[in-house]
């Protein structure tokens, strides 16, 4: 068996154990869906409200797209924390994984759960409201969709090393990081909104030009090409992101076992 | 250190019938051993006056292919953490430890394929099944999940545990059960050294039982060597070919269980049982608690 292929159905040990825990844990998992999708709405009907469909086109998809980026984010963030909450992260850690295949792991199931909540909330979406998207550009959605995956699995990577060096509050501060990302990201408005030093913070966060881009295609029809002020600082994130991500996720790891962290559960 | 083997026990080694693989003693020179730990030194800093605090002071020990080697200490003594310290979970500060000549900081991934763990808490994923956690066992040391769960049933019913209840979270298993299942999951991988940390520690007597008769069932039939941490005195006399008793994070005494015992008789006088050996070595009881912050056993 070749390192790769050894890796990679090591990197399925993840997929299939996260789906059984949400296979197990299905009330939570029912009562998780529930809670979004009265979220999604609560924000919509706020559209409804105004009797303006350009607002109500803003806010669904806000709501829709950051419930999946949000997901990806969640998940990947807090891998650690789900292997301290349940005792097993001293046997996942001796086991004779690489870690970029706990962490491709993680991101495929991830990315697969947050996509079966996204297409759930949406078909309630298009059930409640008369939501058109005639003349969207659902390629440009799609491309979006894939590279703000990419460049929020990079961010998850990053903050996935909190919960590694602090115990006690690593999964606090990546609750702390999704927040301001969902603050600076322009996901409920656009961030043209915001405080002059706020635009300025908004740069740095990915979910801006997710959410620009997935309006930009959905709402006005734009392609992909039109769009590509909003493009490469995904790709840059993506790039840049994701190997910093494992190889900090590296140096975490020894400092863990050099201050004895992954004894402790939380 | 005593280092002569004991009659006894040598008696026991000499049954190749029986007990082909096993070797009792410290390796002779020019053979590898299983396990070498040389002069293994571990420090952690604590609490908020970050107070630094030896672990693990300066522990070597050799230990041969086929071997049962317990650990014997009081809480806090460094047991766990010289465990955590083969399993590749902590980094040493001095010394070196190898498994079958792989260092375990330059060649942990060799390391790590060689080994197995069972801690005292039987750490699984609770509201899985067994099957569910030995699958994901399976495919994170890249076996093939289906050969997997045939062992896995030949191994859980020479355990008393029937395929039925495979399938039920392990919450609703007696910790009796559970940790039965994790010896299961350990062996799956086929290690040729399996720590045992404490393995059973808390179970009712029964389960204590069947867990310690499987143990001598993987030394006689699995070409596996055996580290073992315990607080059962009669565990260790059982099961261990030797013993070292670790006091503080330091090793105080090594030898069979007949050469310690043989040694507080002749030395200080006294009662020829491990409960003395343990009070003479380290001048506490079993039972004394050391403050849980001190080190990270």
């Amino acid at each position: 068996m070749t390192i790769a292929t050894r890796e990679l159905r090591a990197s399925f040990a993840f997929v299939e154990r996260n789906f059984n825990l949400t296979k197990r844990y299905w009330g939570w998992e029912v009562a998780w869906l529930v809670y979004s999708i009265a979220a999604a709405l609560a924000v919509a009907f706020i559209g409804v409200a105004q009797d303006d469909p350009g607002l109500l086109q803003v806010l669904v998809i806000g709501t829709i797209f950051w419930n999946y980026l949000s997901i990806v984010f969640g998940f990947i963030g807090e891998t650690v924390t789900w292997e301290r909450w349940e005792g097993t992260l001293e046997y996942t850690f001796m086991a004779p994984i690489r870690r970029y295949t706990q962490l491709v792991g993680s991101t495929f199931f991830a990315v697969a759960y947050a996509l079966i909540q996204m297409v759930i909330i949406l078909v309630v979406m298009i059930l409640f409201f008369d939501l058109e998207f005639t003349g969207g550009n659902f390629v440009t959605a799609g491309v979006f969709i894939l590279l703000g995956s990419l460049s929020f699995v990079g961010v998850g990577m990053m903050a996935a090393i909190l919960p590694l060096l602090y115990v006690e509050r690593g999964d606090q501060m990546v609750f702390v990081i999704q927040s301001i990302i969902l603050l600076f990201s322009g996901v409920y408005y656009t961030t043209d909104v915001l405080p002059e030093w706020m635009q300025f913070v908004s740069q740095f966060s990915p979910g801006t030009y997710v959410l620009n881009g997935i309006r930009g295609g959905l709402i006005h029809g734009t392609p992909v090409t039109e769009l590509l002020h909003n493009v490469w600082p995904l790709v840059v994130m993506g790039i840049v992101l994701i190997p910093l991500g494992v190889y900090m996720f590296g140096i975490a790891e020894r400092y863990a076992k050099r201050t004895g962290k992954l004894k402790r559960v939380g | 250190m005593i280092e002569v083997m004991n009659e006894a026990k040598s008696t026991r080694v000499r049954a190749p019938a029986r007990q082909p693989l096993r070797r009792v003693g410290p390796p002779p020179p020019g053979e590898q051993p299983a396990l070498l730990i040389e002069h293994a030194t571990k420090r952690f800093v604590v609490g908020r006056k970050r107070k630094s605090v030896v672990a693990v002071n300066d522990v070597s020990m050799s230990i041969r292919r086929g071997e049962i080697y317990g650990i014997l200490g009081a809480n806090g003594s460094g047991k766990s953490t010289l465990i955590r310290l083969v399993s590749t979970l902590l980094t040493l500060e001095g010394g070196r430890v190898e498994v079958f000549g792989h260092d375990v900081e330059r060649d942990e991934m060799a390391v790590k394929q060689l080994i197995n763990r069972v801690s005292v808490d039987a750490a699984f994923f609770k509201k899985l099944s067994p099957h569910e956690n030995l699958a994901y066992a399976a495919r994170l040391y890249g076996l093939d999940a289906k050969s997997a769960r045939a062992e896995a049933i030949q191994i859980l019913a020479r355990l008393g545990i029937g395929e039925k209840r495979l399938n039920r979270p392990l919450e609703q298993m007696s910790r009796g059960m559970q940790q039965k299942v994790a010896i299961a999951r350990a062996l799956l991988t086929s290690p040729t050294v399996l720590l045992l940390d404490e393995p059973t520690t808390g179970l009712d007597p029964r389960s204590k039982l069947d867990v310690q008769t499987f143990i001598e069932e993987v030394r006689d039939t699995h070409d596996a060597t055996i580290l073992l941490t315990t607080h059962d005195l009669a565990e260790a006399e059982r099961l261990c070919d030797r013993i070292a008793l670790i006091n503080d994070g330091r090793m105080v005494a090594e030898g069979t269980p007949g050469e310690l015992m043989t040694m507080v008789e002749r030395d200080y006088g006294k009662e020829p049982t491990l409960e003395s050996v343990f009070m003479t070595f380290t001048g506490k009881s079993l039972d004394d608690d050391v403050d849980e912050d001190k080190d990270d056993d």
